[in-house]
């Protein structure tokens, strides 16, 4: 196993008395989808700004390619090659889809200096745009405006804005969240590709979904790892079970196994 | 040629003739409006492109305006063309400083603290000798427009400073449409949209913001130039809250962040100044009435409500095209 | 300086801080709970100076003067917010900042209107027009005694009915959640109107206790709201004791800047919020995030 791309070392973030996220360590390696799950509350979604740097860390490390990224905004971890996506849509509503995706690819040429040359002439970011807008599936919709596209698809162009940065981590917070069944399988399957060549968080609600891709899963609860392996083990395990499956196993329902 | 490039040329044309039949006082007014146009296409761009509002837009304003007045040598007179750079690069400098300092304020801090650092402007034009205090400073002679042997144009002759202000106002215009398509001008309209995400993606946005408002720092010197450059005087009153709330009236009257709301905000504000000057000497308040009304009914301001008007106009056209189509077989347009 | 003299500025500056205390507090009051900018703010301080004025000179008696001036300044307060502000809750920072800056321009007017442009005297009410002896020659005037303390106990009541009371707490509540609140059968309509009210009542009291001290002249209004911008500026956001510390900073700096440069008398506090902003950007007491 090759070193971690991400890692954090007993990440911490206590908000007054509550302990959002306790004493957090887990290591993210490229080619492979890692899965946060948890009950609400758990301190997911906290976990991931922590990771992203959309949110100071209280205490512990977070490294980047071994290098202590713990103290550096979400702009300088954007640029080093960590994406993160957003669980409430958080597109740029007015512009096109294909603007959206175009000037999330020009954070990687940025010229503030040029103002004079017309930016959606830029190969570089046009070609970048495009090839983001074909992962996640919106190929034919880049000329419409981001706000008049429909739910899922504004999901998709989440993921592709980030696609379109060239992240080597992708952190996702929830990208299935409000899809319905076909752009869910959709979205799954470009999740899976996405693990090739990338480290993926996910930090999901969708139990079938996260069975079948992930390749390591981190269970939470309370803001602490309450267990953490392959998705054969979490699903075998009672302290899992109890904590948060317990419902589904009770109904003889058995999470995940197959799309 | 398109309908709006044909509405430009014809503004442009009409503009231009105005002199040869206006009398002296309207070239001059019209050439202060054509000034406050270059002041409020300035604030526009950090209003309405990077959703930077600031209240303190009157400092670079007054700035660059003192910067002539005080480059000026008392008994000769300055040359424009060494003298306008110069009194841009004033206005940027003290916008740079300033936007250093402000540019990580957040929300509504920000409108509170642009306010404060003009009034401090203000209060250092008006209460220390640097510009002639209180009454400001007047130039013993305007600037001249030589260029090594030629004298480009007579800045004595109202006529050619009036042009010189409206190839001004055009070259700032043509600008900023320039400027909007380039990556830097993107990113800000990024910024507006959705600052949040813009960082998320990797983009330094405090460097963003004082670039733009850098740069509207000094298109609002160039402003200020000129119009030191028509009047001959100066006088801290430029820097006043009130030059700064005007601007932003501009700037909301016109249609914020949309093509030429500065300069449409310009016209009709003055035009407004003038009516409600002619009633009566309490102007301000019929004037004051017509600011809260205009937020509260049209806050998309003239080109806003024009645009508005289009779609429903176009709404109801093409309804009737399809009642007509439903009603005659194959008809067509 | 001597030590006597010294201490008179200290006072001074006291008293100046703590009037911006309470003019800032009225100011962020209306900012946090309803989230409007109000730039007329300085307008109601102006506002409650000229009544004070008016109707000490009607009536003969400050006191009743300003008892008055409250009752009519919670009422104006009342029907500006059904009038205007009540539209402003959705609108953005530009619409908010321009609209109040109408509103402005038209108090200014009609001040000019009513009152003329002149500047006018107000005086001190008998019981309080004395001096307390510091030294065998200086002696302190114990209105300003008594403007120090007033405002710092309206303040510090402020505070207790913000965060003590049972109001307060439907305020707080109203002011993080406005649907939640409305869905909980209390009228948030109302309870903003009742606050907004109270922020007036807050700048007029200001003024009109000011009025004897500092006199009424046209730009009253528009100097001390600046200055309370300067102040929320620096002490930072969300805290009652940074609103504080930051209006006693302002005032003494204002005071002892007049004393000792007074060439530039009205710099001096920029200067300080200028190094507070390099320092820290958000404000001397943020709230950690």
């Amino acid at each position: 196993m090759s070193e971690p791309l991400l890692s954090t070392d007993r990440l911490s973030r206590w908000f007054g008395g509550l302990k959002a996220v306790h004493e957090v360590s887990l290591a993210l390696h490229r080619g492979s989808l890692h899965a946060v799950l948890g009950p609400n509350g758990a301190g997911k979604s906290t976990l991931l700004n922590l990771l992203s740097g959309d949110l100071a860390a209280t205490a512990g490390t977070v490294r980047f390619r071994g290098k202590d990224v713990t103290y550096l905004g979400a702009d300088r971890r954007s640029r080093m090659g960590i994406g993160r996506s957003y669980q409430k849509t958080n597109v740029f509503g007015e512009f096109t889809a294909f603007e959206n995706c175009r000037l999330a690819a020009q954070s990687r040429r940025q010229r503030p200096v040029h103002v004079l040359s017309d930016a959606g002439r830029c190969k570089a970011s046009c070609e970048a745009a495009e090839r983001a807008l074909e992962a996640a599936g919106l190929a034919s919709r880049g000329t419409l405006v981001a706000s008049a596209l429909s739910h899922g698809e504004q999901r998709q162009l989440e993921i592709a804005m980030v696609l379109a940065t060239g992240p080597e981590v992708l952190l996702l917070d929830e990208p299935l969240a409000g899809m319905g069944v076909e752009e869910a399988r959709r979205m799954v399957g470009l999740l899976g590709a996405l693990a090739h060549q990338h480290a993926v968080l996910l930090v999901e609600h969708d139990m079938d979904a996260v069975f079948a891709v992930a390749g390591v899963i981190t269970v939470m609860v309370n803001g602490e790892v309450l267990e953490s392996g392959t998705p054969e083990r979490i699903r075998a395990s009672p302290a899992v079970r109890e904590a948060y499956l317990g419902e589904h196993a009770a109904a003889g329902r058995a999470p995940g196994g197959g799309a | 040629m398109s309908r709006g490039r044909l509405l430009h040329l014809f503004a442009i044309a009409a503009l231009a003739a105005f002199p040869l039949a206006g009398g002296p006082f309207y070239v001059e007014l019209v050439g202060k409006v054509m000034i406050l146009a270059i002041f409020a296409m300035s604030l526009d761009l950090l209003v309405g492109t990077t959703g930077l509002v600031s209240f303190g837009h009157a400092a670079y304003y007054g700035i660059g305006a003192y910067a002539l007045a005080l480059l000026a040598p008392r008994y000769d007179a300055a040359n424009l063309w060494a003298t306008l750079p110069r009194s841009i690069l004033a206005a940027a400098l003290a916008a740079l400083v300033v936007g250093a300092l402000v540019v990580r304020v957040k929300g509504v801090y920000f409108i509170m603290v642009t306010l404060a650092f003009a009034q401090m402007a203000y209060f250092v034009f008006h209460d220390t000798d640097l510009g002639g205090g209180s009454d400001g400073l007047s130039m013993s002679f305007r600037p001249v427009a030589q260029l090594g042997p030629f004298a480009v144009f007579d800045v004595s002759n109202p006529r050619h400073v009036y042009w010189f202000i409206l190839a001004a106002m055009v070259a700032v215009a043509a600008f900023i449409r320039i400027m909007l398509r380039s990556p830097l001008g993107r990113a800000l309209e990024g910024i507006r949209s959705n600052e949040h995400r813009m960082r998320s993606l990797g983009f330094s946005v405090p460097r963003y913001k004082l670039a733009s408002f850098t740069i509207a720092g000094g298109l609002a010197g160039l402003a200020g130039y000129l119009l030191a450059m028509q009047g001959g005087f100066v006088n801290p009153e430029l820097i006043s809250w009130h030059q700064s709330g005007n601007a932003l009236v501009m700037v909301i009257l016109g249609g914020r962040g949309r093509a030429h709301a500065g300069i449409v905000g310009a016209f009709v504000f003055v035009a407004l100044q003038e009516l409600f000057q002619s009633l009566t000497t309490h102007w301000q308040l019929p004037f004051g009435a017509a600011i809260i009304l205009l937020v509260m009914l049209l806050p998309g301001g003239v080109l806003g409500g024009v645009a508005r008007l289009e779609a429903a106009l176009a709404a109801r056209a093409a309804r009737r095209r399809g009642a007509a189509g439903l009603v005659e077989e194959g008809g067509h347009e | 300086m001597d030590i006597a003299s010294l201490l008179i500025q200290v006072l001074n500056g006291v008293q100046y801080g703590l009037l911006l205390f309470l003019v800032a507090s009225g100011l962020t009051l209306v900012f946090g709970v309803m989230g409007i900018i109000n730039l007329a703010h300085g307008s109601f301080y102006m506002i409650g100076a000229y009544m004070a004025f008016t109707l000490s000179s009607l009536t003969g008696n400050l006191f009743l003067a300003i008892a008055l001036g409250i009752v009519l300044s919670i009422v104006l307060g009342i029907a500006l917010e059904w009038a205007f502000f009540a539209r402003l809750y959705r609108r953005d920072h530009l619409e908010q900042v321009l609209l109040t800056y109408g509103l402005i321009l038209v108090f200014e007017e009609l001040r000019s209107l009513v009152a003329g442009n002149d500047v006018h005297g107000v005086a001190m009410p008998q019981a309080l027009s004395g001096s307390i002896s510091l030294t065998s020659v200086l002696s302190y005037p114990v209105y300003r005694l008594f403007m120090s303390g007033v405002c710092l106990a309206l303040a510090g009541g402020l505070y207790l009915l913000i965060h003590r009371s049972r109001i307060g707490m439907m305020i707080r509540a109203g002011a993080s959640n406005r649907e939640m609140v409305q869905s909980l059968g209390i009228d948030i309509q109302l309870v903003y109107r009742v606050v907004f009210g109270v922020g007036v009542a807050l700048a007029a009291f200001a003024g009109m206790i000011a009025a004897p001290v500092s006199s009424v002249y046209p730009g009253m209004g528009t100097q001390v709201l600046i200055i309370c911008f300067v102040v929320v500026v620096i002490g930072g956001i969300g805290s009652v004791w940074g609103a504080l510390a930051a209006s006693l900073l302002v005032g003494l700096v204002d005071t002892f800047g007049r004393v000792l440069l007074p060439n530039a008398a009205g710099l001096s506090v920029y200067v300080v919020m200028a190094v507070v902003l390099l320092w820290r950007p958000e404000g001397l007491f943020r709230r950690a995030a």
